[in-house]
This record gives structure tokens, C-alpha cells and sequence, in this order.
């Protein structure tokens, strides 16, 4: 199979497993290309990417430019704080004044969940889905999954990996258990009872309360951020009394990773909040695959581009 | 399917051994490297990489594996994207001579690519090209072999295979009216 099954990359509940089987092939391919001395390759050289950025974003924006930098696409940048879209602009005017400039791709991230879908609909261009507010962030759980495929062999089936921290807030952890079920995987999330959703158990992943009987139980573990800006304001009820008993409850810790009598891959999808959910020791340690997620996060938006790039 | 047997397994050996002889009067590999084309042409590559090894009495030959796909100057425009194959170029070819190895030479447009791609390890001091059949008359760009196994005539349509034993058939090189399926 050489074609994705989908013309936009919304959200990883639309792929196929062969869908992910050829970005992941792709991947490997793209990088390899950016472990060469010339690092560039004029694949989307005849192609037009704009990047609307209506959330606050680095890595994934950085990434994102950076993987269309390597395949010669051209690209314009976009971010809400600086646009129109502060003067009363729709969402649908504002693309659609973009695409009048002759854009071939875009790759967004909003605030609102099905904004990507909305927009797919309404104009005609490529969309990439670069995170919807807390619905999905299908090149996160791309990246993930090829990054977790590289420290426990090409075969996820029956391998167990566990979602750990907000699942409440979380646009990476919906994406990752959708693509690592796709992939034959057994998932189960771990956080305070106040960060998982109710209805959880529906998606067929394990719900746990208990971090060290997770830790007993995974192959490798993915710890999510706590996301202090969605905690609520300062009348609000918080979702944990305080960050100390958060680490003291779901913080990974050498302590907690001593008592187990295995190895575990260990993901983080950044920004780390250093001694909260992970501590230093273990962000930096060699089972910690942080920095390879970055490497691939280029890599794997090169493919997904390279896949869907058609004129 | 109708199709003609261009060279046979006997041929095939002949013609191999006499590439492999031919790259030996102009190079003795001491600063030579051979570069097989993905995704066929790194089986004529490692084929001549035995032989010359052989002939110099065991002497190490590098053989790199290039993929040209990211290169191609038809991406875009095709219905499907073509899926890239691996990469395994383990040394760099800046001063080196190389010689480039494609299975079926026909428009010129996957070595000109090649070439684009091999850019990206180097500046080599000469480049040079070895194909196992040149389906000549053909060309779209002004891209020439230096070494050819056998030359044939044949129209756009045409379609030529070449099998390998590895693949669990025989060494043949086959010429099909149509593509096959």
C-alpha cells in the first residue's frame, strides 16, 4: 500500500492501521534523511503550507516548520494573537482569505475541539490537525507510537503501556489510545480520580488510581504534564489539593522505578514540569526516549506532509 | 502474459562478469565506491560488489544503497505518493569516484534524481553509471551510462523485468508487451 486511506489528517480515529503502518515506514525513511550531512530534500518544493497557530504552541510549531523546511515546501506563518482574527474575523473567512493566496496545505491548531472537522468541510485544502483543544493531536500520537516502536520492537500487539497524569485535559492522551489500539496495544490510564473523565472505561482502556501497581503492570509508561493553566482559577475548585501531593501520588521517581525489577521505556510529550509529574533524574536518564520523540516529531510530520501532499 | 526472454541465465552471468571487468580497466577501487539505486539496482550492485571482491583477491569494495524517491521530479504530480525505500549510504563520498548502478536504463530520470541525491553525502570527484540494460532511444534527459550490459530496442509501452535468484526465480531479464501484473 503506497496511499493513506484519508485526505486530512483530523484525528487518529479516522486512520487505519495500515494508515499508520505507512507513516511509520515513511518515518523511518525521513529520518534517516535528517541524519545526513545535507539534511534537505526538494520533495514538496512546488508546495504551499500555511501554519495557523490560534494557540499558544513552540515544539509543535517548531517541529512543524522545521519538517517543512527539510522537504523545501514553502511556508507562511500565522498566530491569533497577531491576526484579524482579534477583529471579529470567522474561522472560515480567515482560512479562506489564505487559501485566496494560493496555499496548498494548513496545518492548525484551535482552541476548540472539531474545529480541523469544521474546516475541512467548508474549504478546499489539505488540513493537518496540529491539536484541537482537548480532543485529539494525531501527530503526537504518531510520533509516540514510532518512538515507542523503536524502543520495544515494530510489534505493539499486546504490549502494555500506561497514560499517566491529566487525562482530563488531555488532547495527546485521546490521540495515543486510539493509535496504540489501532496497533494492538492494551492501554490503561492512571491519575487522581479528578483528572480522568467518567465514562473512560468505554474506550476499552484500564482505569487505575495506583501508580506503583501501574508501573508493576506496563512496558512502558508515557507521563503526561499536569496543565497548570487548566486547573482552574483562583475561585475554582482545583482538581488536586496541592502539586507536593500530586507528586507524592503520580510523580515518577527513581524511588518508585527502584522497586520494580524491569526496565521501562519512558515517554514525555513536553513541556516537562521538572519534579512534578517526572522527576530530573529519570527526564534525563537513558531509559527516557524525550529527546528521541523530538527527533521523530520531525521526522514523522515530514511523512505525514510527504503522504498527503497530492496537486 | 506475453513475454520474451531478453538474456538468460547463462548471458546473465557472462554479462555481469564482463561489467565487473570492464569497471576493473578503469579503476583499480582503491578510491572507488559502487552505489546501487533503489529499490533494483542495489541487487546489481552487490552482485558486482562479490565479483570485483573477488577479482582483487578479497579486497573490501563499499557498496552504498540510495534511494532516490524525495528527489524524484514527478512527486507531485502522480495519484498516489510513492512509498520511499531505505536509505544505506555508512560513508561519505566527497573526492571518492562513484559509480552509480541501475538495473534498466530508460527516460534518465531516476539518475538524474540519483544524482540529486547523492549530492546530499558529498561532493564526489567523478560520478560514473553502470546500468545491466539500456532500453536506448528512450531518453528524456541528456543522462548517458559508461557501462552497459546489454543494449535493446524497445517502445514506451514495453515493459522489462529483470528476476533474481534471491527472489526464488532464476537470473533472467524479461520483455513484456504491457506491464505485467
Amino acid at each position: 500500500m503506497s496511499e493513506l486511506s484519508i485526505k486530512h489528517l483530523l484525528g487518529i480515529r479516522d486512520m487505519t492501521r495500515d494508515d499508520l503502518e505507512l507513516i511509520f515506514k515513511t518515518t523511518s525513511e525521513f529520518k534517516e534523511v535528517l541524519n545526513r550531512p545535507i539534511k534537505k530534500v526538494p520533495s514538496l518544493r512546488d508546495l504551499t503550507v500555511a501554519n495557523l497557530f490560534f494557540e499558544n504552541s513552540t515544539r509543535t510549531r517548531l517541529s512543524f516548520e522545521l519538517a517543512q523546511k527539510r522537504l523545501s515546501a514553502d511556508i507562511v506563518n500565522f498566530s491569533a494573537s497577531s491576526s484579524s482574527v482579534k477583529k471579529g474575523e470567522t474561522l472560515v473567512d480567515t482560512v479562506n482569505n489564505i487559501l485566496a493566496m494560493k496555499v496548498d496545505m494548513v496545518v492548525m491548531r484551535h482552541p476548540h475541539p472539531g474545529a480541523p472537522h469544521f474546516l475541512s468541510k467548508k474549504v478546499k485544502t489539505t488540513i493537518i490537525n496540529a491539536g484541537d483543544g482537548t480532543h485529539e493531536h494525531p501527530t503526537q500520537a504518531i510520533l509516540d507510537t514510532f518512538s515507542l516502536r523503536e524502543k520495544l520492537g515494530d510489534d505493539l500487539e499486546g504490549k502494555r503501556i500506561a497514560i499517566v497524569g491529566d487525562i482530563r485535559h488531555s488532547r495527546v492522551a485521546i490521540s495515543n489510545i486510539l493509535a496504540l489500539q489501532l496497533l494492538g496495544a492494551t492501554v490503561r490510564v492512571c491519575g487522581p480520580a479528578t483528572l480522568i473523565p467518567k465514562h473512560m472505561s468505554d474506550l476499552g482502556v484500564e482505569v487505575s488510581h495506583d501508580l506503583d501497581e501501574t508501573l508493576i503492570w506496563a512496558d512502558a509508561v508515557n507521563m503526561l504534564r499536569i496543565q497548570l493553566e487548566r486547573q482552574g482559577g483562583p475561585n475554582s475548585i482545583a482538581f488536586f489539593p496541592s502539586i507536593r501531593e500530586y507528586t507524592i501520588g503520580f510523580g515518577l521517581t527513581q524511588q518508585r522505578l527502584d522497586k520494580l525489577d524491569k526496565q521501562l521505556a519512558i515517554l514525555h510529550p513536553g513541556p516537562i514540569n521538572r519534579g512534578v509529574e517526572i522527576s530530573s533524574e529519570i527526564a534525563d536518564g537513558e531509559h527516557s526516549v524525550i529527546l528521541d520523540q523530538v527527533e521523530n516529531g520531525v521526522a514523522s510530520r515530514m511523512a505525514v506532509m510527504y503522504l498527503l501532499a497530492r496537486q | 502474459m506475453d513475454s520474451k526472454v531478453l538474456i538468460n541465465e547463462e548471458q546473465f552471468e557472462l554479462i555481469l562478469d564482463r561489467l565487473a571487468h570492464q569497471l576493473l580497466e578503469h579503476h583499480d577501487f582503491s578510491n572507488t565506491d559502487l552505489i546501487g539505486l533503489q529499490p533494483r539496482g542495489i541487487r546489481v550492485a552487490r552482485r558486482l560488489q562479490v565479483k570485483l571482491s573477488e577479482l582483487l583477491e578479497g579486497k573490501e569494495i563499499r557498496c552504498g544503497e540510495l534511494d532516490a524517491t524525495f528527489h524524484r521530479d514527478d512527486l507531485m504530480m502522480r495519484d498516489k505518493p510513492i512509498t520511499p525505500q531505505a536509505n544505506k549510504m555508512d560513508f561519505l563520498v566527497n573526492n571518492r569516484n562513484v559509480i552509480l548502478v541501475d538495473d534498466v536504463f530508460f527516460t534518465g530520470r531516476t539518475i538524474r534524481a540519483g544524482l540529486d541525491a547523492l549530492l546530499a553525502y558529498g561532493r564526489p570527484k567523478k560520478v560514473e553509471l553502470a546500468v545491466l540494460i539500456d532500453r536506448r532511444f528512450s531518453r528524456e534527459l541528456p543522462i548517458e551510462p559508461t557501462y552497459i550490459g546489454k543494449q535493446i530496442d524497445s517502445i514506451g509501452e514495453q515493459h522489462v523485468i529483470v528476476e533474481w535468484k534471491e527472489d526464488g526465480g532464476s537470473d533472467r531479464v524479461l520483455l513484456f508487451n504491457s506491464k505485467p501484473e
